[in-house]
């Protein structure tokens, strides 16, 4: 068991990247009050990285439970759809969004009926709608990129709210409810003990396929959002592009934030500061020049390393130097 | 149980496989005219030759309980590497194929050995190779690059007559491939340990078998799959692309779970994956023959076709276990 | 034959923190069965270990037919001429029974495949034991009894002298565990020298020729098999001069009969348990005795609703009811602590007090959440009644010792406040101040009106702690002992089908 607190190491990493912009150019800090709204990088962290914040919250979840949500970026880009069409055949906002969050709880349940009631890995049962739901995106557009002329609608992803733009607000308003409502009622741990034993838990008369189900359905209902959210940024559903890379980003937003692939124990704050961390690496790429193409690399070379450090054979040689310093 | 029903069971998902595909061909020549022909049959396997060699890679690497999601963008490296070297450098085809296939089980090999010695999730490291080679692939040049060079246009025009048929050279790969990895898979003693780790990891270390050469071996070989996959691809193309690929491993890994090959590991059969090939072409060639269906279509039936078969596995599993 | 086949001398092995082995003689001749016994922590699977190559000794030699051995890995050992055969059959299910007994040494050039020399290696390894099984078939199609023939056959397609069978008949029915000793006594009389470690006293006195006795690491003493009592081998086991007196009923029965809490009708599961039918009333310790196999852990299973029943009745407090889930069953009063407690009870990386208060927060649901304060209240409680040995409550499980957590699982099951509690094989893998902290436990639940039904394969145990006794035999209710009739003699008797009348 480690002594220190989960969220150590993402935190250090994400206040050494910080660091490092900022020795590079001083007003990567810098943040200024414009016409009653805050700017600067530090802002645009946030704002972009609040989507990829919200996939992952859903993910915790489903991550806690022992599985997996490969379908999130597909259902980020099929819910795009689902607006971009509703708001162009005239429907109200209130509908839209139903619809969306709707979608995404739909494709929540369908994956959570594949692994908890017919028991598919969850790997290969979200792996069909990811394949499959990029498809469906584009039959719902009909292969358009559609334009969508609401200003209340984009409002959710390029606002302000006192200042503050509005979908970091809103995301960590979701956060702090998810928390609690883990923690207040006896879901968290229920969550963590499917994940730690499901067949105790089981045993325990727990209804497992039911804790399992529920999250799956809270990802899908996460991504859902988070596709309204990004089909709002660019004004825009793109079937095609939405919700790029995006599993695999929430993925790793999770596995550097503390919470084990293998399932158990969960750390929501240490997945916020893992979604953080891949934007402001995302950023740091883009200010240093780097060609957008190439900026993956440095990501995978931070999976590495974090899953390096999480191993547990360098936990053990870690260990061991720590030893070896007190003694001398 | 007499033998013929014994070995019927343990056959089942490939010959459910085989149905499935034959039922699909059936059907789409059924409906559209010209479709139930040998040419049309070859193309199957041409069209999709990269793929094909690339699912065979990947099927080793699950027969050991592993995943590889790098495939795709390996392919894009290498097919940018060869162009870049052929066209830019002028180095000879021959070398140019030799070093794009060393960087391949290059990155194969320390993915495997990350994998192995660590005991990191196949899932994430594979991840990180895919964003490592598409990276670097961009890096060589963002822009596609055509390929010039004579040997290339002779080995693309290049045909086997086979009767009233032309057998292109892609689709000779294809099934050249496909037989050394059937070959590998059903008589090495390194195919059977791949099966034996990924059926019981446990079991085969109790048995003393070589699980770090073959996990790393596995790897190492499915690198060099996908980067003959990638020099496949350029051949077929006449370009280099760092964007080729995209996606790829999904394909494959789709290809391979038709095939009836468990996504866990341990069961499965080389001759699965060449059928699940070619259910996928004959969804494509379907797709392309009506011509009023959009190719988003294909993502869709490729979903709904795994489907099925998932469920069709759980069947399969569930009636072994009673 | 008579020559010393294996000899260990002053075998010794420390980990960080305890001393495993201790100055430990262990000699196996050839042509002989060897059982080895021993208490939990004894260190007979240490000891196996260092002979099978997984550890390497601190202190002492091994020496196989008169030459050193140091074995480094099982392949090592392997290849020395000692051959393992594990409990959990250690072999690859999905692959074919030719494939698993030739796997890793399969015949072949440059690395390519006889695959009909594998075959006929297969058919001859199985023959020289005269098991008849189809060569292809896929392995995890078998029964486990077959699946450790086949297990056996590759340990001997590796020209073994030595053969190691590690628990091998905790899975098997009295039928297959017949089979196995007719090929053990058929090795034996080829000249291999065979160790079994079981713990199994008939089986013991059944097969084998001599046995060795460990204790707490150090060796306690090796016997010819026919000059030792079995109540001299309990009595070397644990420590202490064990009578006569120790083994029979000690147990209350309730004082007034009453109706009964938990009674079922007809339960039946094909494959798993005939009919049966039984009752408990509060108050009452009923034991369900018989030997492994016999159907005992499937009953308590439809009982609480793990598997699903083919037909039969269960009644809660006289009322009918439907038990389909654990959950069902929980919400009715009932609580199971299950033998397996690594795979069914604990989890793992969760503290002590989330496993403790877990079957009471899944009884309540998720909205009624129980408050950080009287979760700990319970802990504090159940830590001190039970003497649960742990740093504090916030370690997670998995550090505590087999004993410990059985504790914390007991808690579990206890802060539910259950009518009726099902305890299968509580006292397993438990050293004997833990135990006997169990039993008096089960006599303290009982005091206080708790139906309690005791599942042990341990007859001595059953009959200390339990009034009435049902046995089980090969997966049928075969009759029932209570009061003065309740003794050891008797419960042989009837798993061994062997009552007279």
């Amino acid at each position: 068991m480690k002594p220190r607190h989960p969220v150590f190491w993402p935190l250090a990493g994400l206040l050494a990247l910080v660091l490092l912009n900022a020795v590079h150019d001083l007003g990567f800090l810098k943040v200024t009050l414009l016409d009653g709204h805050l700017y600067g990088v530090p802002v645009d962290i946030l704002t972009q990285g609040s989507r990829t914040m919200l996939v992952a919250l859903g993910m915790t979840l489903v991550i806690a439970t022992g599985g997996v949500d490969l379908s999130v970026g597909s259902v980020v880009a099929i819910t795009g759809a689902v607006c971009a069409v509703l708001l162009q055949g005239g429907h109200g906002l209130t509908l839209t969004l139903a619809a969306a969050i709707g979608t995404g709880l739909l494709a929540g349940s369908a994956n959570g009926l594949l692994v908890a009631r017919l028991g598919v890995q969850p790997i290969v049962a979200t792996l069909i709608l990811m394949v499959a739901g990029r498809g469906l995106a584009q039959l719902i557009v009909d292969g358009q990129v559609i334009i969508i002329k609401s200003s209340a609608f984009e409002y959710l992803a390029n606002g302000f709210l006192l200042g503050i733009p509005f979908a970091p607000l809103l995301v960590t308003a979701l956060y702090l409810g998810t928390h609690f409502a883990l923690r207040r009622t006896a879901l968290g741990l229920f969550l963590e003990a499917v994940g730690d034993n499901e067949t105790a838990s089981r045993f325990a008369g727990l209804a497992a396929a039911r804790i399992k189900a529920l999250a799956y359905i809270f990802c899908g209902a996460c991504a859902g959002l988070a596709g309204v959210l990004a089909a709002a940024n660019i004004r825009a559903a793109d079937a095609y592009r939405a919700g790029e890379n995006m599993e695999l980003d929430a993925i790793f937003a999770v596995v550097v934030g503390g919470t084990a692939l293998t399932g158990g124990r969960f750390v929501i704050l240490g997945t916020a500061i893992g979604a953080l961390l891949i934007q402001t690496l995302t950023t740091t790429m883009y200010n240093l020049g780097v060609p957008p193409a190439i900026a993956p690399v440095p990501k995978a070379l931070l999976i590495i390393g974090v899953t390096l450090l999480q191993s547990d054979k360098v936990g053990r040689w870690l260990g061991g130097l720590m030893r070896k310093k007190a003694a001398t | 149980m007499n033998k013929v029903s014994a070995w019927v069971s343990r056959r089942l998902p490939l010959l459910v496989t085989a149905a499935i595909f034959a039922a699909l061909f059936a059907t789409a020549a059924h409906f559209y005219d010209g479709f139930f022909s040998a040419r049309v049959f070859i193309s199957l396997l041409s069209e999709n030759a990269f793929l094909g060699i690339a699912a065979v890679g990947m099927t080793l690497v699950i027969f050991s309980g592993g995943i590889d999601l790098s495939v795709g963008a390996v392919i894009g490296f290498t097919s940018i590497f060869t162009a870049t070297l052929i066209e830019r450098h002028h180095v000879a085809p021959g070398l140019a194929w030799l070093l794009a296939l060393a960087a391949g089980a290059g990155l194969g090999a320390g993915m495997g050995g990350l994998i192995y010695f660590f005991r990191l999730p196949p899932f994430l490291i594979t991840l990180a190779g895919m964003f490592l080679a598409r990276g670097a692939g961009f890096w060589i040049s963002t822009d596609s690059i055509g390929i010039g060079h004579e040997l290339y246009g002779k080995i693309s025009a290049y045909e086997w007559v086979l009767g009233g048929a032309a057998v292109p050279a892609s689709a000779l790969f294809l099934l050249a491939v496909m037989l050394a990895g059937w070959v590998v898979a059903h008589h090495t003693r390194f195919g059977r340990t791949l099966l034996a780790v990924g059926g019981s990891e446990q079991s085969a270390l109790l048995m003393g078998l070589p699980i770090g050469p073959a996990k790393i071996g596995v790897y190492t070989l499915n690198g060099l799959c996908a980067a003959l996959a990638g020099i496949v691809a350029t051949l077929y193309t006449g370009s280099g692309n760092p964007s080729m690929g995209i996606g790829l491993e999904l394909d494959a890994i789709a290809i391979v779970v038709m095939g009836g090959t468990l996504l866990t590991g341990g069961r499965g059969h080389m001759l699965g994956t060449l059928l699940g090939l070619l259910i996928f072409g004959t969804i494509q060639a379907a797709i392309l023959f009506d011509g009023r269906l959009s190719s988003w279509w294909m993502r869709i039936v490729v979903g709904l076709l795994l489907l099925v078969f998932i469920l069709l596995q759980r069947l399969f599993l569930r009636g072994k276990r009673g | 034959m008579n020559h010393e086949l294996l000899e260990l001398r002053g075998i010794g092995k420390k980990f960080p923190g305890v001393v495993a082995l201790a100055g430990v003689d262990f000699t196996v001749r050839a042509g002989e069965i060897h059982a080895l016994l021993g208490e939990n922590g004894a260190g007979k699977s240490t000891l196996i270990k260092v002979l099978t190559g997984v550890y390497q000794a601190d202190a002492g030699e091994l020496r196989l037919a008169g030459q050193v051995i140091r074995p480094t890995a099982p392949k090592d050992a392997e290849r020395l001429g000692i051959s393992t055969v594990y409990q959990e059959v250690n072999l690859v299910p999905s692959l074919s029974v030719a494939e698993n007994i030739t796997l890793g040494r399969q015949p072949g050039r440059l690395g390519f495949l006889n695959w009909r020399a594998i075959r006929r290696r297969a058919e001859a390894a199985l023959a020289r034991l005269e098991v008849h099984c189809d060569v292809d078939a896929e392995l995890g199609s078998l029964s486990v009894a077959r699946q450790q023939m086949v297990a056996i056959a590759r340990a001997l397609d590796t020209s073994a002298r030595l053969l190691v069978l590690d628990e091998p008949t905790a899975s098997l029915d009295e039928h297959e565990v017949a089979e196995l000793f007719g090929i053990m006594r058929k090795l034996r009389g080829e000249g291999m020298g065979i160790v079994f470690v079981t713990h199994f006293l008939d089986q013991v006195y059944a097969v084998s020729d001599r046995l060795t006795v460990l204790r707490n690491g150090q060796l306690v003493g090796e016997y010819a098999t026919a000059d030792l009592s079995r109540l001299a081998l309990v009595g070397k086991m644990l420590g202490r001069e064990v009578s006569a007196a120790d083994f029979t009923n000690q147990a209350a029965a309730p004082a007034v009969a009453t109706a009964p809490v938990i009674s079922a009708r007809g339960l039946t599961r094909r494959g798993a348990i005939a009919p049966v039918d039984l009752a408990l009333q509060a108050g009452e310790v009923v034991g369900l005795g018989g030997l492994l196999g016999s159907g005992r852990t499937e009953t308590a299973r439809l009982l609480f609703g793990i598997d699903a029943r083919d037909a039969g009745e269960i009644s809660v407090q006289g009322g009918p009811v439907r038990i389909a889930s654990p959950r069902d069953a929980v919400r009715l009063g009932l609580a199971f602590c299950s033998e397996d407690r690594k795979a069914e009870g604990i989890l793992p990386n969760l503290s002590v007090r989330e496993n403790l208060i877990f079957a009471l927060q899944g009884k309540r649901g998720m909205f009624r959440a129980l408050g950080r304060a009287e979760q700990e209240q319970l802990c504090d409680h159940y830590i001190k009644a039970l003497r649960i040995k742990t740093a504090d409550a916030e370690t997670p499980i998995k550090n505590l010792s087999g004993g410990n957590q059985q504790k914390v699982l007991l808690a579990r099951w206890l802060a539910t406040r259950p009518a009726v509690i099902i305890l299968d094989e509580p006292t397993r893998g438990i050293d004997i101040g833990a135990k006997q902290e169990i039993e008096q436990l089960i006599a303290k639940l009982r005091d206080d009106g708790m139906a309690v039904l005791f599942i042990s394969s341990e007859i001595d145990e059953v009959v200390r702690n339990c009034s009435r006794v049902l046995v089980l035999r090969e997966r049928r209710l075969t009759g029932e002992v209570a009061g003065a009739g309740l003794n050891s003699e008797n419960l042989m008797h009837l798993m061994a089908g062997t009552h007279e009348g």
